[in-house]
């Protein structure tokens, strides 16, 4: 027969007595409860658990230090350190190695294409469209990131991730989100798309929202390259040789720092606003740590990782250096279409500190954040003198002659940072989110603090007469 | 009457959670993550595991029988959980079974190497229910690691048994299966240790569990209902009206909760 309703009617004014009581106490009964339980199974085990030789197993003592509220945020750094500084030495030479044999190879086809006697648009088209974007992506993605991801699967492999989790879990749980989301974050660094799927191990909507909309904050595979890129020829040959890379590295952990803390601060805008709540709790718990095996982890996030994100470049590359090319090569009146579309973006560009084929490239690069490079290269090639683009400086030189200064490099790195997610990113946020507002809405709020960001150190650097 | 619809309302949690009308006694098993709760599932139901959903909820459960001295026993594994205060759809799962589903026996099963942690739920749970047993398991790696548990004073102590396991090597395990039918028929009476709070709170404990008697009778933990009431956890009377609520009662009782839904239509 079951509960009739006045029997329902006693339940509630059981609950409205509880409520009455709990009033009453004006303390956090719930803690006190919990502590209770806590004190008695301390006193319990006190009483049969005997330790002899107690030797503290040696990674607790790690832990001990790599979680520790004085030595764990600056280890962190210190070891992100270590991997940006072994990434950008090491790939140096390999990646000057590739760009002499692929560009060296151009050469070659340019030579083939003459003796066939080929039309001057097929060989542009093809060699110094499709090839020559493959052979930019290949040359200055492929080291980098053949040393990057072993290195980071390995720190990974060893257990070391769940404690940056663990760390920065405080962090997140301050600013009303979940602690999880340092795990999604930290999933960001490898792809924004797999960030914004893992966000699923975040049981509350809200939190989860939020770890969805601030995973592009920090950079992924695809923007590392232009970061790295970026801070090698404009920060790091800035300095003396020998400091270069510290001083590129430094420049790339500032960079995932500023990401790291705009992630910090728009969680917790939102979490006022928009999805406004309290954090959830949640148990972590640090798994033990393992021998990596070393040679597994090379060869699976060689084949996994980084033939895998080089395809999907190579993938977009293509196609979209033989559409930047037609773009820079079809005349309309006296200028090209990219001339044209460069020209009128060129005031928004010059407001921020950038340029009109800068922006331009960032929005042609909506497919994939690792065409951005090569498309803004092809474009200034095709504008200005056809250089042979087989060294790092020569690229300098490009980038200066085209009127860039540190001002520039800086905006592009931090717009780079901050813009709005990639293609793949933004369908997979409308496909876990179920929702085409909060899409836009992702969209909207990256590219709005880029706007904002590069604009006041465009501003303030002119204002300040730094330039 | 109330007698009925309580029985109906343990059938029907039965009913959704395991299909298994032949078993003589159902047993859930508790515990924190990383203890090796699954291995002492794995090690006493063989191959025989069924997986579903739980009613409503994404999270997946698993349940598998053995035979015991002529008994056959359905094992239910919960999902591992570190408290059971509900803050997660896990460890509300774990409660709702273990409370409203009314198991004959709860294995709690422990990590040996960190007692402190997991005795904090092997006490939530015996707040909830007598008929727990304590597995203490992993305690060849305890032994390896110098860390002696008086587990003789620890069962006195805690008045429920406590037996040591080491599921990976199948010690203990029979000792273990002897307990769930010595506890579930009756044979053993646990005797749990109750958690004292202050006077002010013992005495709102008394009050409100005297006042849901006539709603919960003699089978739910009042005490344990009243002290959730007063820290707040209200999900608790949604879990009430959920399991002993009419409308459940009614749609089983007509349809019958032992047999396949589908077909059974009048």
């Amino acid at each position: 027969m079951g509960q009739t309703p006045q029997e329902w009617v006693v339940l509630n004014d059981v609950v409205h007595k509880a409520e009455t009581f709990r009033n009453l106490q004006g303390e956090n009964i719930h803690d006190k409860i919990v502590s209770n339980i806590y004190a008695e199974a301390e006193s319990l085990v006190s009483d049969v658990v005997e330790l002899t030789n107690i030797k503290k197993d040696w990674d607790h003592r790690i832990d001990d230090i790599v979680t520790s509220r004085i030595f764990g945020y600056p280890l962190m750094l210190v070891l992100l350190g270590v991997v940006f500084w072994l990434t950008i030495t090491g790939a140096n030479y390999p990646s000057a190695l590739l760009a002499d044999l692929l560009f060296g190879l151009e050469e070659r086809f340019t030579r083939l294409f003459q003796i066939l006697g080929a039309p001057a648009w097929l060989h542009g088209l093809v060699v110094l469209g499709t090839y020559r974007s493959l052979a930019w992506v290949v040359s200055v993605m492929l080291p980098p990131m053949a040393i990057f991801f072993p290195i980071f699967t390995l720190l990974e492999d060893l257990g070391y991730l769940p404690r940056v989790a663990f760390n920065l879990d405080r962090a997140f749980k301050r600013v009303g989100a979940h602690g999880k989301q340092a795990l999604t974050m930290s999933i960001g660094f490898g792809c924004n798309a797999a960030g914004v799927l893992a966000a699923r191990i975040i049981d509350s909507p809200r939190e989860r929202l939020i770890a969805i909309l601030t995973n592009n904050f920090v950079p992924c595979n695809g923007r590392f390259p232009t970061l790295i890129l970026i801070s090698t020829i404009f920060i790091g040959a800035g300095v003396a040789s020998t400091y270069g890379n510290m001083a590129a590295s430094a420049m790339v952990i500032g960079l995932v720092l500023v990401g790291i803390s705009v992630t910090l601060l728009v969680s917790r805008v939102l979490s006022r606003t928009l999805l406004r709540g309290e954090p959830s709790l949640f148990s972590l718990e640090l798994p033990p740590y393992r021998k990596p095996q070393v040679g597994r982890v090379i060869v699976r996030s060689f084949l996994d990782r980084t033939i895998f994100v080089l395809g999907r470049a190579v993938v977009i590359a293509a196609p979209a250096g033989t559409i930047t090319w037609i773009l820079a090569n079809v005349y309309i009146g006296d200028l090209s279409i990219v001339a044209h579309a460069a020209g009128w973006l060129e005031p928004f560009g010059q407001a921020l500190g950038l340029d009109g084929i800068i922006v331009l490239a960032f929005l042609l690069g909506l497919p994939a954040n690792e065409i951005v490079i090569p498309i803004m290269l092809m474009s200034y090639l095709a504008a200005g003198a056809m250089l042979e683009l087989n060294s790092l400086s020569a690229m300098r030189e490009l980038l200066v002659s085209q009127g860039w200064t540190w001002v520039t490099a800086l905006n592009v790195m931090l717009f780079s940072l901050l813009h709005f997610p990639c293609g793949t990113t933004l369908l997979t946020i409308r496909k876990e989110t179920g929702s085409f507002k909060w899409t836009v809405l992702s969209a909207v709020i990256t590219t709005a603090i880029a706007i904002v960001v590069c604009f006041l150190i465009a501003q303030g650097a002119r204002i300040f007469d730094l330039v | 009457m109330g007698l009925t619809y309580q029985r109906s309302a343990k059938r029907v949690l039965r009913a959704n959670f395991v299909n298994s009308p032949a078993s003589d006694y159902i047993v859930a098993l508790a515990g924190n993550p990383n203890t090796g709760k699954s291995t002492v599932f794995n090690a006493l139901t063989g191959l025989k595991q069924h997986t579903g959903n739980w009613p409503g909820k994404t999270v997946i459960q698993a349940y598998g029988n053995y035979r015991y001295k002529g008994k056959m026993i359905t094992l239910v594994d919960l999902p591992g959980t570190y408290s059971l205060f509900t803050n997660s759809p896990e460890e509300e799962v774990a409660r709702d079974f273990i409370c409203f589903g009314e198991p004959d026996v709860t294995i709690v099963v422990v990590d040996a190497t960190c007692l402190e942690r997991n005795l904090n739920f092997v006490l939530q749970v015996m707040e909830i229910t007598p008929k727990t047993i304590m597995c203490l398991n992993l305690i060849d790696e305890a032994r390896r690691r110098n860390i002696h548990i008086d587990y003789k004073k620890l069962q006195d102590k805690l008045g429920v048994p406590v037996i040591p396991t080491a599921a990976r090597n199948g010690e203990g395990l029979n000792q273990l299966k002897d307990t769930v039918n010595r506890l579930a028929s009756g044979l053993i009476c646990p005797n749990p240790r109750q958690l004292r709070y202050e006077d002010s709170i013992e005495k709102t404990i008394e009050e409100l569990a005297a006042e849901l008697i006539p709603t919960l009778q003699d089978r739910i933990n009042k005490r344990w209902i009243a002290l959730r009431l007063i820290e707040g956890d209200y999900s608790v009377i949604a879990s009430i009206k959920k399991y002993l609520g009419s409308s459940t009662f009614k749609e089983e009782f007509e349809y019958g909760t032992d047999t396949p839904r589908m077909g059974c239509f009048k």
